[in-house]
Parts: C-alpha cells; structure tokens; sequence
C-alpha cells in the first residue's frame, strides 16, 4: 500500500512472489513470441495488400501443411514450457510446510476474524511477523469468501463446512492489503483492510499489546454483568428490550431516524454515555445514560467488550472449527469471561 | 417478386411469422433492446468507479447493476446474438434452403425467449438480484435476500429456447442442404453455427439442471449445496462452469464463423487452410467441455485436478490460434479493401488475440492463483465477449444489413464506428488487466485510492464505447427506413445469399441452387497485378 502516483507494478513482499512476478515476465515473453509476429503480419499484409496498391499477387498459396502444422505445434510447445513452471510453482505451494505460526481464520459477512496461536484476536487485519512461515487455517461461517494477499500474490476461497489453507512467509515489512476476492454480498468489497508484515520482535510487542486488549475485554465483560448491561442486552426474557449485542461490532446498525451506520468504537461508546443519540430502528430509547458513572477506563473495557463480541462470532455449530478453535463459549458464543 | 419483407405488414405477419429471416429480425430487435438495457447498467457501474468511494449509488444497487449487466448482455444478449439472428436469417440461404427444418419450432424458440426475457428483467429490474450471473452457492440459496428465482426462472426458460435453436441449426444442416453443397464447400460460418449448434444442445440442459437446483435448494431448502446438510457449495461451482464455460464458445465460435466471411470477402482470396479452420471450430467445440474447472484453481479443488484442468486449457487454445495465423495468411497476396464490415474484422482479431493470450496467464496455475477474481480476468473476458464477438456481430451487421434490409448504410459512418468502438474498448479495458494485475478484486463497489487513475481511464473509454455502439443504432436505423436501395451483391462476395435479391424473396431461392464450387472461390484470374 502507501503507494502514490500511478502504479504498474505490484509491491511483492514475499520471495514468492518475486518468483510470481518472473513467471508473469515469461508470460509476456512468450504469449510475445506467438502474438506479436501474426498481429504485425497481419497489419502488414492489409497494408500491402491494400486495393490499388501495386503488389505482386502472383500464385497465392491455398495451403501449406508445413505451414498449419508448424504453427499448431510450436506455440504450443513454448507455451508448455510456462504451464510446466506455472504448475510446479502452484504444487509447490499447495504443502503446507511443518513448521510454522498458525493461525485461525473465520470469516463471515463481512469480516475476517484472525485468532493468534496466544488467543490473540483481531478483526479485519492481520499481522504476522516477517521471515517466519505463517499457516491460515480458514473456514466460512456463512456465504463463500476469498482470503487476497495482493503483496504476496496469493488468495484462496474461504468455504463453509470445511477448513482450507493458505501459508505464506512474508519477507518485506510493510503495511500491504487485505481482500475478499470472492463475492459475497453487500458489503463484499469493504471486507478486509490492512495486512501488516511486522519484524519479529514488533511482532512479539504486538502480541503483548493484543493480549491486554483480551485482559481489557475480559475486564469489560465483568463491567457487564455488575453495571446491568447484560440485563436486558443479554437477558432474552427481559421485560425491557435491547439490542443484542453479538457480532455488532463492525457490522451496519439501521437507525429509527433512517440513517444507517457502521458501529465503530466512537458508536459503542456513544451509545453507552448518549444513549438517546442513535436508537436503533425498532428499538425504544429505554436505556439509561451512563455518563458519570463510569469512569473512562470502565467505558473502554465496555468497548472492549463489545468488540470482542464481533471477534467471537454469534452462532456455533454451524461451522467446523480450525484447530485451535476460535469461537467457544455461551450465549453469544467465545465472549471473553 | 414480393420480398420476404412485403409478405405482410401487419403486426400478425410479423408475430405469428415463420420465416426465418423475418424471425431473425425479431431476435434483432428484442436482443438490441437487451443490449442497452446492460448497456445502461454497465454504465452505472463505470460512473460509481470513477472515483473510489463515490457511493453514486449504494453497495446493494451496485451489486444488482453488475447482475443485470452480466445476466443480460451473457442470455439475452451474447448468446443469442450472433447464432438466433444471423444463424436464423443465413444459415438456409448459405446452404440453398427455403426455410430451417422446423419453422414452428423456430418461431417458438423466439417466444420461449421473449417469456424468459421478460421473467428475467421483472426480477433483476423490478426485484432486484445481487448474486451476480453466477449464482455462487450458498450465497443464491440462502444468504442472497432478493429475486433470485426469479431471475432463475427466466434463465432456464431461455435456455429451452437456446436448445431448441441448436436443435434446428442442427438440423437443417444435415438434412436441407443444396444438391451439391458437401460439407467440404460450407461457408465455415456453417461450420461454426453447426458446431455452436451442439454445445447449445448438449450444454445448455446441464444449465436448465443446474438453475432448477438452485431454486429447488432456496424454495425447498433441500440443501444441495448446503455443507450444514451435507450437501457441497463446489458441486455448484463445478456443474455451473460445466455449461458456462462452453457458454463461452457458444459465444466466439459464430464470431468467428463470421470472420471467415469478412476476411475473404475483402481480401478477395479463397480461405487459407479451409479444412484446418473447419477441424480447428470442431476442435474448440470439444475440447471446450473439458476445461470447466480453470474457474476454479482457487476453489479448494484437488492439486491433481487443477494440472488436469490448466493442462486442458492450454491444449484448447491451438485450435484459435490456428484461426488467426490462417486468417494472416488469407490476407497475403489478396486486395483488401478496409470497408466497414472489414475493419470490425480486423478489430475482432487484434482483440481476440489480446483475450486470447491473457487467456495463457491465467491458464498458467501459479499466476492465476494472483488475478483470479480480479480485474484481470474481467479484462480478459471482456476482451473475448465484447472485442471478440460483440465486433464480429457488429461485423456480420454491417456486412449482412443490405441483404436483411435491402438498403444502404452510409459508409463512412459505419467505418467511423468500427474505429471508435476500437479505440473506445482498449482504453476502457486495457487498464483494467493492470487493475486486476495490481490486486484490485472484481465486483468491488468500493476499492483502495491508489487504483483510481486506471479506473478513470477505463470509464472516460466506456463513453467513447458508448458512443460507437450509439452511432450505428442512428445511422442503421436511418438507413432501414431512409437508405439508399443495396444491390444484390454489394461488397462482389461469394456465397449462394449473395445470389439472390436484396432483400431476398419469401422463398429465398426460386429455383434450389446446384452447387458445384468450393467456399469462397474468389477468382484467381484477377489476382494478377
């Protein structure tokens, strides 16, 4: 990314995808070789063989088989050359090799969520340590998505039911992008943002850093239940209802007034100490207003909580779980408690 | 001698007609309204990607524009085009025929589609689809909230109209052809309409299948495609691309039947290695059953599969690239006039070749791994759909509009629009390989800063594309009505409709012709000089 100006040619972060970016090379070589000499022939010709343009058109051939077969086999036999390395290339990187980071993918619409060998998670982007292999284990829990990593000219579909792979090892640090490449509905092209190649020891800091945000959450949780939010937010035979919280972190929030917006943490936190600000349409504005009684460490546990919500997903047994199971627990299901 | 156009001029004689050539014109006109109708969509999609977050119009109503583009220019527009309208009105007249073999049939095929059409457009205009013309499961059978069957509906009942028309293109080749007129002395345009003629058959139930499964899994929740029920979202994919992907062929093989026409034609030479073109349509035609599953090297399909499919792809391409070189070689030592007809032909095959080779990359496994789903394979098709057979359609147009009509367009007009719409294509197009190349993911309503120059590149080309699809809509329809009267030979083209009077009579030949010359016998005595 952090590209400006006009681009012709991808940022490669990976040695792999230097090796891509030779092949695409050959590519335009040889598709070159067979392409080029009929295109100007045939300008040629037309050019020459223009009406009213003196020319010798004396015995024109009928057909040549030398001709016809020569060029149905020599194109083809160059172009073998390139799907021979093309597949190799692909074979190769289809094992997953041994050793490695791994970690857990789940996407839904519209977001990927990452869980870190530590339990770490994060939504949308991912970050890995540079110079390491890094293994994603992915399954869907709804439609089918596409994991993209233009910078390491990789991707690969993400289905539900089932646990596909994809690993690289990244060389370059860099903030590059993330995609969903395969349509998967409304918000299909917001999915994904940042992917975030870091030197091992930022990496480590990194972790340490995401880890807090989980003590943060798990804090928060607690808030939760002592403040009353889980009341009615959590409480299905409340008298009083409220929106469930799962999986509302990051997703689109219909409004009563007819606006609809993205609930970011600006909007979390609004919504605790404004309540009255933003009512979700079919909603009533019975929540009550938190300003002044919590402090602003309580409000961001609160966020973090909320967040962790989206992180953890809000339905299981649906899907099949990577490996070190990223969505476990009750009611809204792998909150942090 | 009344034409086939003074036959009758009320709207019954038109609606209730079994004449192929005045059916032909019902496809022309029902298939040019679908054709601006994805037009119109297309033209949405360009303008909210002009700038990167434009939200011009919301993600969901980007979405169903993508869809009803795809779906109509892909069924109501492509695949009919070239087979139902020039197949319908040339195939008797190139074989010695008075009629297809099955008149009623043909006339049925027309109304089953005009059905389709219409269920379709009601879905994706008036509902509102955002599956895209591909119908991803799950996404189509559970998580889509629109239209979808629909759309569907529409779809399939279509496609009994593709089948029926493959099955009198079939048919009459076999059984209704001139005493003389042997296989070897077919026009390839023959040869081309005979082979997509098969694939219409035996590919399009696979579709009709297909579709119906869809809605049976989203009305009846019977879980096909469902993993949660056992069933599997790449059983889908697979019997999906087992149609579409000889859909494409349905597509570029009359195009290229075309191309023969209009490069021996204006070059005045016999074609260079007839019997290799003809085998190289059959060999496209086949061999394009096999390679379904290059849709889907990032799927999650087995590494073995994957080598079989790329392999397969790259052995389908020899065939078309057997075309071109034989198409360069008619060129020498001929008389090539750059009329009309002529330079949409010399468009088509720059064009193709482009489509072609990029074709190759993403043939290749490792590089496809890259630009699938992105905006390079959007180029690509693009180049083949649009370059390649919407050119040779605007080619077979012109070259064909005075038989069909009995007039003139005027000329220079028409040879404006071929340079136009050529220029107008690669500069929308050509940018957005470099898109798909640098990373930006197809089907996105929104995409990063850095990819907005090439996307306002592409867009200021859509409207010089639109412009030279606009211009012949004006000047054809002046001519049908004001034009001046056409000969009944005006370009000096061999061919048995170039025989008869422009427009033709209802019964086309008087007398059934006798055929004892090859295609394309342009004679060699004036070739001197």
């Amino acid at each position: 990314m952090a590209m400006s100006g006009i681009a012709f040619w991808p940022v490669a972060a990976s040695s792999y995808a230097a090796q891509i970016d030779w092949l695409f090379v050959a590519l335009v070589v040889v598709t070159g070789a067979i392409s080029v000499p009929a295109i100007t022939a045939l300008v040629w010709f037309a050019v020459k063989y223009r009406e009213g343009n003196p020319a010798d058109r004396r015995q024109p051939p009928q057909r040549k088989v030398w001709l016809e077969i020569g060029w149905t086999t020599v194109p083809f036999v160059l172009t073998l050359a390139v799907f021979v390395w093309a597949a190799a290339l692909y074979r190769d990187h289809a094992d997953l090799p041994a050793e490695g980071l791994e970690i857990s993918v789940v996407a839904k619409q519209w977001m990927f969520k990452f869980q870190h060998p530590g339990g770490q998670r994060e939504l949308d982007e991912l970050h890995v340590p540079a110079g390491q292999n890094v293994k994603l284990l992915m399954t869907s829990q709804d439609v089918i998505h596409s994991l993209f990593l233009p910078a390491l000219r990789i991707k690969q579909d993400v289905l539900p039911g089932r646990v596909t792979a994809l690993w690289f090892k990244a060389d370059r640090p860099g903030v590059y992008h993330l995609h969903c490449a395969e349509y998967c509905g409304t918000n299909h092209s917001l999915m994904g943002t940042r992917f975030v190649v870091m030197r091992p020891e930022e990496y480590q800091a990194w972790l340490t850093h995401a880890g807090e945000d989980t003590a943060l959450a798990a804090e928060g949780g607690r808030l939760f239940r002592e403040v009353g939010c889980s009341g009615c937010h959590e409480n299905r035979n409340s008298p009083v209802r409220a929106p469930n919280l799962c999986g509302v972190f990051g997703s689109s929030v219909a409004l009563a007034d007819g606006r609809v917006v993205v609930a970011d943490e600006a909007y979390i936190r609004d919504s605790i100490l404004l309540p009255g600000r933003d009512i979700v349409a079919g909603f009533k504005n019975d929540m009550p207003n938190f300003t002044g009684k919590l402090t602003e460490a309580q409000v961001q546990a609160l966020v973090a909580y909320v967040k962790s919500l989206a992180l953890a997903g809000d339905e299981v047994g649906r899907v099949q779980l990577p490996p070190n199971g990223l969505a476990a627990g009750s009611v809204c299901r792998g909150a942090v408690r | 001698m009344n034409t086939y156009l003074q036959a009758g001029y009320g709207l019954r004689s038109w609606l209730l007609t079994t004449d192929h050539k005045r059916i032909a014109l019902l496809y022309l006109v029902s298939i040019t309204f679908f054709f601006f109708i994805g037009g119109g969509a297309a033209t949405l999609i360009r303008l909210n990607l002009v700038v990167p977050d434009s939200g011009l119009i919301s993600a969901d109503s980007y979405n169903r524009a993508f869809t009803i583009h795809s779906v109509v220019m892909v069924w109501f527009f492509l695949i009919p085009s070239i087979p139902a309208v020039f197949g319908n009105f040339l195939l008797p007249l190139m074989i010695g025929a008075r009629d297809l073999a099955f008149p009623r049939l043909n006339l049925l095929s027309w109304y089953l589609f005009m059905a389709g059409g219409t269920v379709a457009l009601w879905g994706l205009i008036i509902g509102g689809v955002d599956t895209g013309w591909t119908f991803y499961t799950p996404f189509s059978t559970t998580y889509s909230n629109s239209h979808v069957v629909t759309v569907l509906t529409g779809v399939v009942i279509a496609g009994f109209s593709s089948i029926l028309t493959g099955l009198n293109l079939v048919v009459t080749t076999h059984t209704l052809r001139a005493p003389g007129m042997v296989w070897m002395r077919l026009p390839l345009f023959v040869w081309a309409i005979y082979a997509t003629a098969l694939i219409l058959i035996l590919a399009t139930p696979i579709l009709a299948v297909t579709l119906i499964l869809v809605a049976a899994d989203r009305i009846g929740g019977l879980g096909l495609f469902d993993p949660r029920f056992g069933g599997d979202p790449l059983l889908f994919q697979h019997l999906f691309w087992f149609y579409s992907h000889p859909a494409v062929y349905i597509m570029v093989l009359p195009a290229m039947g075309v191309i023969n026409e209009l490069v021996t034609c204006f070059s005045r030479r016999r074609i260079f290695g007839y019997r290799f073109v003809a085998a190289a349509t059959l060999g496209i035609a086949s061999i394009g059953f096999l390679v379904w599953g290059h849709h889907m090297f990032v799927a999650g399909m087995s590494v073995y599969a994957s080598f079989v499919f790329s392999i397969l792809t790259f052995v389908v391409a020899v065939p078309s690239g057997v075309k071109v070189y034989n198409w360069t070689a008619t060129l020498y030592k001929g008389r090539v006039q750059f009329k009309a007809p002529m330079l949409f032909g010399l468009g088509f095959i720059g064009l193709f070749v482009m489509g072609g080779v990029t074709g190759l990359f993403l043939a290749s496994l490792a590089f496809d791994v890259h630009v699938t789903d992105t905006y390079f394979v959007v180029a690509h098709f693009h180049f083949i759909m649009v370059g390649g057979t919407v050119s040779a359609y605007m080619g077979a147009l012109h070259f064909w509009w005075p038989k069909m009509t009995g007039r003139m367009y005027p000329e220079r007009w028409g040879q404006a629009s071929a340079v136009l719409i050529f220029a107008g294509f690669l500069l929308t197009f050509l940018p957005q390989y470099l898109l798909g190349w640098l990373g930006m993911p197809r089907r996105y309503w929104h995409y990063p800063p850095e990819f907005q120059v090439w996307n306002v590149l592409s867009s200021a080309g859509a409207s010089v594309l639109a412009l030279g699809y606009l211009l012949p809509l004006a000047y054809l329809l002046w001519s049908a009505f004001f034009g001046p009267p056409a000969p009944d030979n005006p370009w000096g083209a061999k061919g048995l409709e170039w025989t008869i009077p422009s427009p033709p009579p209802k019964e086309n030949f008087v007398e059934i012709p006798h055929v004892d010359e090859p295609a394309y016998n342009y004679g060699e005595e004036d070739s001197h000089g």
